[in-house]
């Protein structure tokens, strides 16, 4: 570790910039990755996918495949064996002929080679009868359906005083539909899954973003006790949600591995197989009605959102949850309907919700800002709430003004001419925008953290906790030194392993309070009961302890982001050649690591803003452009100057760290930002991302 | 397997009909990969040919069809003389791919389309007879000009293009002996055909490309309009090489790509601007005119005004420069 003053003395390492632990690790290509654990006598799987959408496998013709040298089964519903538990019917693969999307697993091949067991897989002969589909998502079709509830429990619908009333009296009022496309979670570590049994016990070397979640699942499916099933996880590239939840991938490892019971089962998806059965955004139509008075307050805010799911598994995005809270209005009504298609099942997807959600309601706040004569910030300013309207709650801390003064003042946007294509150089049209984020401090249950002194002046740290790339490795190393007052230098940290008591799932960025809070209540139970100069073998264990203060405070993260955009006059090409992004986000814990993940976070606002767009065929019922050549996400060339910084914000309600979780604020707005800057840039208001060429030429 | 000379390699192709060459096989093996393509038999060439660019006695050059497009594209000669093939070998693919790539491979490299690259999908270029899933599925990256019933599949090539307009020839080794192929000839419009995307027979070799030795072809330039900053294809691209005296035209070459089965050879619009004033009034009415017969499809409509804009402000920035 290059970076160790700020760390050696005790109680100051949170907040210092250290490099990350695993950084050595990583550049010299030896911390293992799922795929990479070791393990003797591998084989390969390869998946069967189906090529129709709906119907059933009328008859698998296996022969030529099975005869190839190399292959050692060809799996399907003939010979899977059977799950335990079948009520999910995401995961509840090959327990019978019916197909229910296009893409769903429907078999497998196992070889001594994955190139024998490509070359197989392409040799089954697969016949089907076919049914009649449904994958076309319009948002007039009518038979939407309201959803119970939305992801992470929310309610599905809200209402706060008469809307239509206030909008058809409002001074002022917008009108507006956005709409944003499906889009897939592609980690540059696709899903991989390392799947050995034996003699009746599993282990799993799986690229999850929670071990002990995949464990409960897998153990579940397969009618195991849970102490059958260990689960390693030490490094992920990249998880972005859709390795939150298992998918229907781990679980064909796992039945491979069944089959063949005593060799290990190697299976790693394939790009194009990204974009079948991990999960991914729904698409979204979101209409959005503002109504404000002559001096720019909001009186009415509206949010309708018409997304999609599968018919065999619900998966209702809380697109317009932010809705709810982000700025004072006389009257608000948020709604979401779902159209059930014969699709796979959507999932998390970097910032489930906020993302969509705050693209539609932040172009939306633009829009209406220059119809009230405002300056974006100011009309921004003048909506700040009291209170969270949603809960009724003071904010823990809200610093969303702060943000935007702070950013106006880096990005330079004093002075800024609201006049639409005032700018131009070359053939190039300039503009600028801006958007607020935010992102509420999630708080998951059912985390433990193991401290042991081992007698070396170190103290071993425990919990099963997956770093998915964020470097949690560190933060947790540099929370733990805090915690027990050590230098970081003290601390022995283990994660990833089901073997390591139980952690949450790194997602909805609550790892860090969720684990951190553990760490520091272990560490205050360490030292009750062991004092500060314990003997080797000491130990003590402590959950992530009730706060409170969620019952008397609305906690969320907040965020402004400025965008220029660049519109080439001829051609319509759009270039963001810098942004600034200011945050609102209670303690950092490291610097250094921060900084990358907001980077990270506002790199995906212009992935989405510009590029990610996944095609859905509906004839056929899948994603046709299913790869990189043809998916696009940035690549270095488009992603400019990251002005990142955040402001000093002492929250001590949320955790005893004071943090609120960095993973996602960053793509919480930025989107809009950036679809503000081309509006500026060139006065066409694409509301329909991404926004390509083609939207601005004429 | 390896052959020993570019006879035997051909000669080896001779006998086996499902065989192929290897050269970089940056799109080959991908297509293997996908099952698109499924060769028995592939037949590395990718050291018989040459991999040196050199002078012609008429003052050209004569490009090997191992020259990779890296090494191409870094040539001091093709610098100067053909800038927009440069600049086109520049704004292709990636670094990576552009080391492995050669000139010889680039040319071949097969038509793009989702659904030729998804084998669930019916494709009449994959499986003749199946049907065209474009014409009437996702199209944004798709054909405008040339395209007929059975395919709207776009050729890729950046470098192709440029070499359409500066009027390379492409040298070939057959069975029968040698052949010299205007590049404009070599791919071919889908038509009823559309598995083929060149007139090549199945077992000839490209052993070269010849750059005529035209001295305008140095005022010549490559403008790729494409989503991202880098390493995409291109939603429209434009070649043109300009001779501009007394603001008069006086020779013009323009291909278009990303608009066609094959790289777009202008020539409506060359032979309307050849002789009249070099205005941008007279460029916008010869990419019109060069446009006039676009048939774009549910989701390309764009390309036209695209095409149209880039025509227009790369001849103006050619004119300018002079």
């Amino acid at each position: 570790m290059s970076t160790t003053a700020p760390g050696s003395a005790t109680g100051t390492v949170i907040g210092a910039p250290l490099d990350r632990i695993d950084g050595p690790q990583k550049v010299t290509g030896t911390a293992p990755y799922a795929y990479e654990h070791h393990v003797d006598n591998p084989l390969y799987l390869y998946p069967l996918h189906s090529d129709i959408a709906r119907g059933r496998v009328a008859r698998i013709d296996a022969g030529e495949a099975e005869a190839l040298p190399g292959v050692i089964a060809v799996i399907s519903h003939h010979n899977a064996p059977t799950l335990a538990d079948t009520r999910d019917r995401e995961l509840a693969i090959l327990q019978s002929d019916e197909i229910s999307f296009r893409g769903q697993y429907i078999g497998a091949v196992v070889a001594e080679t994955f190139e024998v067991a490509r070359h197989a897989a392409n040799l089954v002969s697969i016949s089907y009868d076919e049914d009649r589909h449904d994958a076309t998502f319009t948002p007039d079709r009518d038979d939407l359906y309201t959803p119970e509830q939305l992801n992470a429990g929310f309610p599905t619908d809200t209402e706060e005083g008469d809307v239509d009333r206030a909008f058809s009296s409002a001074a002022v009022t917008m009108d507006e539909t956005y709409t944003t496309p499906v889009e897939h979670n592609n980690p540059m570590e696709p899903h991989t899954s390392v799947a050995v049994w034996e003699a009746g016990d599993l282990t799993l070397y799986e690229s999850t973003q929670g071990t002990h979640s995949v464990r409960r699942l897998v153990a579940k499916l397969f009618g195991l006790d849970r102490e059958r099933v260990r689960v390693v996880t030490l490094h992920v590239g990249g998880g972005f949600g859709s390795k939150g939840l298992p998918h229907a991938n781990t679980v064909l490892a796992v039945i491979a591995a069944q089959v063949v019971e005593g060799r290990p089962i190697k299976f790693a998806l394939t790009r194009q197989q990204m974009f079948s059965c991990v999960g991914y955004r729904t698409p979204t139509v979101q209409r959005i009605r503002l109504g404000a008075d002559e001096n720019g307050r909001l009186t009415a805010t509206s949010h309708d959102v018409v997304e999609q799911t599968a018919k065999i598994k619900e998966f209702a995005e809380q697109t317009a949850y932010a809705t709810r809270t982000m700025y004072a209005t006389e009257t608000r009504r948020t709604t979401h309907r779902l159209a059930a298609l014969d699709v796979s099942v959507p999932s998390w997807m970097r910032a489930p919700g906020e993302a969509p959600g705050m693209y539609a309601l932040e172009s939306a706040m633009d829009e209406m800002a220059i119809k009230c004569n405002l300056d974006p910030i100011e009309f921004r300013i003048r909506n700040e709430p009291e209170l969270d309207a949603e809960t009724g709650l003071p904010y823990s801390s809200r610093n969303l003004v702060a943000c935007l003064r702070e950013g106006a003042e880096r990005f330079g946007w004093e002075g800024r001419d609201p006049t639409l294509r005032a700018r131009q150089e070359g053939r190039w049209l300039v503009g600028t925008g801006v958007a607020s984020g935010i992102y509420p401090v999630f708080r998951l249950p059912g985390s433990k953290v193991r401290i042991s002194y081992r007698g070396d002046g170190r103290y071993a740290m425990e919990i099963g906790a997956v770093d998915i790339g964020t470097g949690a490795w560190t933060a947790l190393t540099q929370i733990a030194a805090d915690a027990l007052g050590v230098g970081v230098e003290s601390i022995n940290l283990s994660i990833g392993d089901t073997d390591l008591p139980s952690a949450s799932v790194a997602g909805g960025s609550s790892g860090i309070t969720v684990w951190g809070s553990a760490i520091f209540e272990a560490a205050r139970a360490f030292r009750e009961r062991h004092g500060d100069d314990p003997a080797a073998g000491d130990t003590a264990e402590a959950g992530t302890p009730d706060n409170p203060d969620t019952e008397n405070y609305s906690m969320h993260a907040f965020a402004a982001y400025f965008a220029e955009a660049r519109v080439n006059e001829d051609t319509g090409e759009v270039r963001v050649p810098r942004m600034t992004g200011v945050f609102a986000v209670g303690n950092v814990i490291n610097p250094k690591m921060a900084r990358s993940q907001f980077i990270g976070g506002m790199t995906m606002g212009l992935s989405m803003a510009l590029h990610e767009e996944s095609l859905v065929d509906p004839r056929f019922g899948h994603v046709v452009n299913h790869d990189f050549a043809e998916y696009h996400i940035p690549t270095n060339a488009d992603v400019g100057e990251m002005d990142v910084t955040w402001v000093d914000e002492d929250d001590p309600h949320v955790n005893p760290m004071g943090t609120k979780g960095i993973g996602e604020i960053g793509i919480c707005g930025s989107p809009a930002a950036i679809a503000n800057a081309v509006y500026h840039a060139t006065g066409i208001r694409v509301r329909d991302l991404p926004i390509t060429p083609d939207k601005l030429i004429h | 397997m390896r052959a020993h000379d570019v006879e035997g390699a051909v000669a080896a192709l001779a006998e086996a009909p499902n065989a192929e060459f290897l050269a970089g096989g940056t799109n080959l093996v991908d297509l293997m990969k996908l099952g698109v393509e499924t060769p028995d038999v592939l037949v590395d060439v990718r050291r018989l040919t040459s991999d040196r660019v050199e002078d012609l006695e008429d003052g050209g050059l004569r490009v090997g069809a191992a020259v990779p497009n890296s090494v191409l594209a870094a040539d001091r000669k093709v610098r100067t003389r053909y800038p927009a093939l440069s600049q086109a070998l520049l704004a292709g693919a990636s670094g990576q791919l552009r080391n492995l790539a050669t000139t010889g491979g680039n040319l071949l490299q097969r038509t793009r389309c989702v659904y030729f690259y998804d084998t669930t999908t019916p494709c009449n270029k994959r499986e003749p007879g199946s049907g065209c899933s474009a014409i009437e599925g996702h199209n944004k990256n798709h054909a405008i000009l040339g395209s007929s019933e059975h395919c709207v599949a776009t050729h890729p090539s950046d470098m192709a293009v440029a070499m359409a307009a500066l009027d390379a020839f492409v040298n070939v080794l057959g069975p029968d002996g040698d052949r010299r192929i205007p590049i404009e000839d070599l791919h071919r419009l889908p038509g009823d055909e559309p598995q083929r995307d060149t007139i090549l027979e199945h077992c000839e070799l490209i052993t070269s490309v010849d750059l005529p030795p035209l001295r305008f072809l140095s005022n010549s330039k490559y403008r790729k309009v494409r989503e991202r900053a880098s390493y995409a294809f291109a939603l429209v691209s434009v070649a043109a090489a300009l001779d501009v005296e007394d603001g008069v035209v006086r020779d013009i070459r323009i291909a278009l790509g990303g608009v066609a089965h094959k790289p777009w050879r202008a020539t409506k619009a060359e032979e309307t601007l050849r002789g009249e004033p070099a205005s941008e009034e007279n460029f916008r009415a010869a990419a019109e005119i060069e446009l006039e017969d676009a048939e774009p499809l549910r989701d390309n409509a764009f390309k036209v005004p695209l095409a149209r804009n880039v025509m227009v402000r790369t001849l103006l920035e050619l004119s300018e420069e002079r």
